[in-house]
């Protein structure tokens, strides 16, 4: 049995899939075995020093409470113990993180500067307003690029992350056509949706049907005239797609939905592709999020924050959330925070968020966005939907690519796993990249192609990173099609080989139960 | 445009691989009269990294910084010193530039700080199982409703009076989609107590849900044991949203009082102040509830080589699978705050955290004493743990803007909270361990120069 270095104690010997020998601690080299807080930490022990409390009465009505069990570490101890778990992790910061859909691009440190800047990081939600004018000026001027990069009249500043950006949307939607007396109860939702799109809507309290794909990966436009009518309150269509096309029908798609009394939403998680290049208003758009840390690079920090604004339509902008910022004609800003008897703010469907939505995010897009500018924005879609095409193209020969004959992709590449030898799947592709160092792309998604592959380089890769990529890429599709056994075993190199993730669902250990606790 | 790698001579040369001409020829799915020519028309161009710092540091300046002054907000937000090694920790590269984990191999660092952090919330509030986080207490205290909803198959819920109402709205907002019923009522200041007795009178077989804060919004706090029972005799949920986590180094869990689902606002441990936001929603439950339970969770397994790893786990409660019958649609969440907020809890310890809580509640209630003794001044509370609610004998928005025009951010009025309800004379004022006794001398001064 090897013990590590802290006295934890793995259940199984610390061999590795290479058949290395197995070393005294369960660490090798700079690959740091790290325990759990749990079995490092006491709770006698910290790592923060107080003053000594003011003698003042106990005013806590005896409800003082009892045992907590929560373990803590001195500040080495707890400085060590979260700088070994990030070394556990992938990163933007350590190379290319091409997950489609979701896109990861290099994060400026410059927008952190900016974020942690006293005026912006340490000021109160609740603050008279005389005393946070600058913050409501960047609320104001992120809400102001918005609009101008989507040729859209209005925002929503506050919703938290996109999926919250699509309840926004939805409920501006129901609530302006509730306000014209129409109670329509169908949201339609393209196969190629992203996952929220339906939950969102069934969230909202629609029935959700689905419209399919063409054979070339775009929204069918037959089907969907087909079932439009008197019944469906909007679509939600996702342009740039899932697939990663620009939907060329938008604009008579959003005629067809308008003609029977309908709304269009789009999901606007791919603007990156676009952004600079075309306003989604021009495209008879009803209301779209936008994700800022994908088009605007604030960090996603392991699964958000996010930020989801949502740009309206001059039909749904009387219907926007509470609150939002004004700017009043001395050129001070105000807060509006309840409707108003002003025909602008008497038709909002309410409040969605306890406070202003994600100030810290929007000092963050606001850095990115001054920093590019009108010319820099143009030239980040244009490089983004440039090395997509590149790695399409230079892969499309070992890698099955089934809309490449559809022209060019915008800023994401799709693949699937057709072509490789019997067995051999995309998770097998997906696993091998991480041996050569790399984050594989999304997988499994989007579910209109089966054993999907999305690539989304970004325009953050240099050609040099992109090639390096590629190279490895190939070589992984070219060991899945020439049927390479050791492929089903990848990862081998990682700090976990494959996890057994079906154990982890049939009996789930969410928390580190107490000692007592497991007795039971 | 320092962001971007490719060179002039690289697009060239990826162009021809690709058979283009043109960047523009890699456009022309987009329908001809949409496409723009040109940069946005009415936006500024490219601007160097001084200038950028320049423009915003500008608008950073004009805001008057709680540090800056002495401060006493709260209200669902709360001032407390984040140790240095917090920051420095969320922004190491592979944590603040990593996604979500979906390749679990490479991903470990983010989730077993999610499974230390969901330990944590679990132990804190007292219950079996916590998810990953959420945006906010908000929208936490909304999903925890539609959870009850889910479980009882009801929807009549229950809001306390003394439920933040911004959470309120929140609900209102999405009940009026969803179908769901709210009674709620407007607080007093006549004292602790009275509201308890309306939510009990209120169950009936129809009630999904009661939802009651604690600490609530003037800071009251209660034994909730009782009201537990009622519901639980009537076949309802009893829903406890904590928007101070502080406050549990001190005071009974949730859980502890027999809360069914308990949601908070982290944002008090490791994540500071920002305006509002990103905040972090905390969310636990009870083992027989985990499947009704919204949001991400991680779980703990083993690899293949039998070592401990952690996953994301019963994903088949998740929109990606589900789609329109997920439990939520909620996908991404706050994972750099709930980094955040395990660093800091971490680094107190239960030894910490009670010494923490400890301070805020000796502090508080030196100060309030302080401010009860000014003339025209009142203390609303019997019990409170380090907010507690002030009943002056003039309006305290007009005094609350007064004094911001003197630097000092007096508290929350709660005519900015609630509209012509007659509570306009109510000040909730927070006191942590950031607050000195120099700050409550200034307060109590300046009120008293107001009220004279």
């Amino acid at each position: 049995m090897t013990i590590n270095q802290s006295g934890w104690r793995p259940e199984a010997p610390l061999a590795n899939g290479a058949g290395e020998q197995p070393t005294f601690t369960g660490n090798r080299a700079l690959m740091l075995e790290e325990p759990l807080l749990f079995e490092l930490g006491s709770t006698d022990r910290t790592g923060v020093d107080f003053e000594e409390a003011p003698a003042a009465p106990n005013r806590l009505a005896g409800l003082e409470r009892g045992a907590i069990n929560l373990p803590g570490l001195s500040e080495p101890e707890t400085v060590r113990h979260y700088t070994r778990l990030s070394r556990q992790n992938y990163a933007i910061d350590l190379g290319v993180f091409p997950l489609g859909s979701c896109t990861m691009k290099h994060n400026p440190r410059l927008n952190e500067r900016i974020a942690r800047l006293a005026g912006f990081a340490d000021i109160h939600p609740l603050q008279p307003v005389s005393t946070v004018q600058g913050a409501l000026a960047v609320i104001n001027l992120v809400g102001e690029w918005l609009c101008k990069l989507t040729g859209m009249p209005a925002v929503a500043m506050s919703p938290k992350a996109g999926a919250h950006g699509e309840l926004c949307g939805l409920l501006a939607i129901r609530a302006a056509l509730e306000a014209r007396g129409d109670a329509r109860q169908v949201i339609l939702v393209p196969e190629s949706a992203h996952g929220t799109n339906p939950a969102t809507a069934a969230f909202c309290g629609y029935a959700v049907e689905n419209i399919p794909a063409t054979a070339e990966g775009r929204v069918n436009l037959d089907a969907l005239k087909a079932r439009l009518g008197p019944d469906v309150a909007g679509v939600m269509i996702t342009n740039p797609n899932t697939c990663g096309l620009f939907e060329r029908d938008m604009t008579a798609i959003s005629e067809a939905v308008h003609a029977v009394g309908g709304l269009v939403y789009c999901d606007g998680a791919n603007f990156n592709a676009i952004v600079g290049r075309v306003r989604p208003g021009d495209l008879g758009i009803d209301a779209m999020h936008i994700n800022l840390h994908k088009t605007f690079s604030t960090p996603h920090g392991g699964g958000g924050p996010g930020a989801g604004p949502v740009v309206f339509s001059a039909a749904l902008a009387p219907f926007a959330p509470l609150p939002f910022v004004e700017q009043t004609g001395d050129g001070a800003f105000r807060l509006v925070e309840e409707e108003t008897a002003e025909d602008h703010h008497a038709h909002s469907f309410g409040r969605m968020v306890a406070f202003h939505g994600q100030m810290g995010m929007f000092t963050r897009a606001a850095a990115y966005m001054l920093s590019h500018g009108a010319d820099g924005l143009r030239q980040v879609s244009g490089d983004a939907v440039l090395n997509a095409n590149y790695i399409l193209r230079q892969l499309e020969d070992v890698l099955d690519a089934p809309f490449a004959a559809s022209g060019p992709c915008m800023h994401e590449a799709l693949f699937s796993d057709s072509g490789m030898a019997p067995g051999f799947t995309t998770l097998d592709i997906a696993k091998g990249l991480i041996d050569e160092g790399f984050h594989p792309m999304t997988v499994y998604f989007p579910l209109v192609v089966h054993g999907a592959m999305l690539v989304e380089p970004t325009e953050t890769e240099s050609k040099a990173g992109l090639d390096q990529f590629i190279g490895a890429l190939r070589s992984v599709a070219e060991r899945g099609r020439a049927g390479d056994e050791s492929l089903k075993s990848a990862p081998h190199f990682s700090p976990r080989r494959r996890l057994d993730e079906t154990a982890a669902a049939r009996s789930p250990v969410l928390a580190q139960r107490l000692l007592a606790d497991q007795d039971d | 445009m320092r962001y971007l790698p490719l060179s002039d001579a690289d697009r060239t040369q990826m162009l021809a691989a690709v058979g283009a001409a043109s960047i523009d020829d890699l456009f022309v799915d987009v329908p001809a009269p949409a496409r723009l020519s040109g940069p946005v028309e009415g936006l500024p161009l490219h601007m160097t990294e001084m200038a950028v710092e320049r423009k915003l540091g500008a608008l950073a300046k004009q805001n008057l910084a709680a540090g800056d002054a002495p401060f006493f907000l709260g209200a669902g937000a709360y001032r407390h010193h984040v140790p240095a090694s917090v920051d420095h920790l969320i922004q190491r590269g592979e944590f603040l530039t990593a996604y979500t984990p979906y390749q679990p191999e490479i991903a470990q660092g983010t989730l077993q700080v999610l499974f230390e952090f969901q330990t944590q919330v679990v132990r804190l509030f007292g219950c079996d199982v916590a998810n990953a986080s959420m945006y906010d207490g908000s929208t936490a205290c909304w999903e925890a409703i539609g959870m009850a909803r889910r479980i009882t198959r009801r929807t009549k819920a229950i809001l306390s009076a003394g439920l933040h109402p911004h959470y309120v709205a929140v609900a209102q907002t999405m009940a009026k989609f969803t179908g769901d019923t709210l009674a709620t009522a407007f607080p007093t200041l006549d004292g602790a107590g009275d509201d308890m007795a309306r939510l009990l009178g209120a169950i009936d077989g129809e009630t999904s849900c009661v939802v009651v804060q604690n600490p609530n919004i003037l800071g009251h706090i209660a034994d909730l044991g009782e009201l537990a029972e009622g519901c639980h005799a009537k076949g309802a949920l009893l829903i406890v949203v904590v928007t101070e986590p502080v406050s549990l180094g001190a005071i009974k869990s949730p859980g502890e009082m027999g809360a069914d689902i308990v949601v908070g606002e982290g944002q008090s441990i490791g994540v500071g102040l920002q305006f509002g936001g990103p905040y972090l929603g905390l969310f636990a439950t009870r083992d027989k509830y985990v499947r009704q339970m919204p949001g991400r969770l991680c779980g703990q397994t083993v690899d293949a080589d039998g070592k401990r790893g952690f996953v994301l786990t019963l994903s088949t409660r998740e929109q990606h699978i589900r789609r329109e019958k997920a439990t939520s649609n909620i996908c991404t969440n706050s994972g750099l705050c709930a980094l955040a907020f395990t660093i800091h809890m971490t680094l107190l310890g239960e030894k910490g955290l009670r010494e923490l809580a400890a301070i805020n509640h000796a502090r508080a209630s030196a100060a309030a004493d302080v401010l009860a003794a000014v003339p025209g001044v009142e203390l609303v509370n019997k019990a409170f743990f380090n907010e507690f609610t002030l009943r002056l004998a003039k309006p305290a928005r007009p005094i609350v803007r007064a004094l911001a025009d003197r630097n000092i951010l007096a508290g929350v009025p709660l005519g900015r909270l609630y509209a012509d309800t007659g509570l306009e004379n109510g000040l909730i004022v927070a006191v942590t361990e950031t607050t000195t006794e120099e700050h409550v001398a200034t307060l109590a001064s300046a009120l008293r120069e107001q009220l004279a």
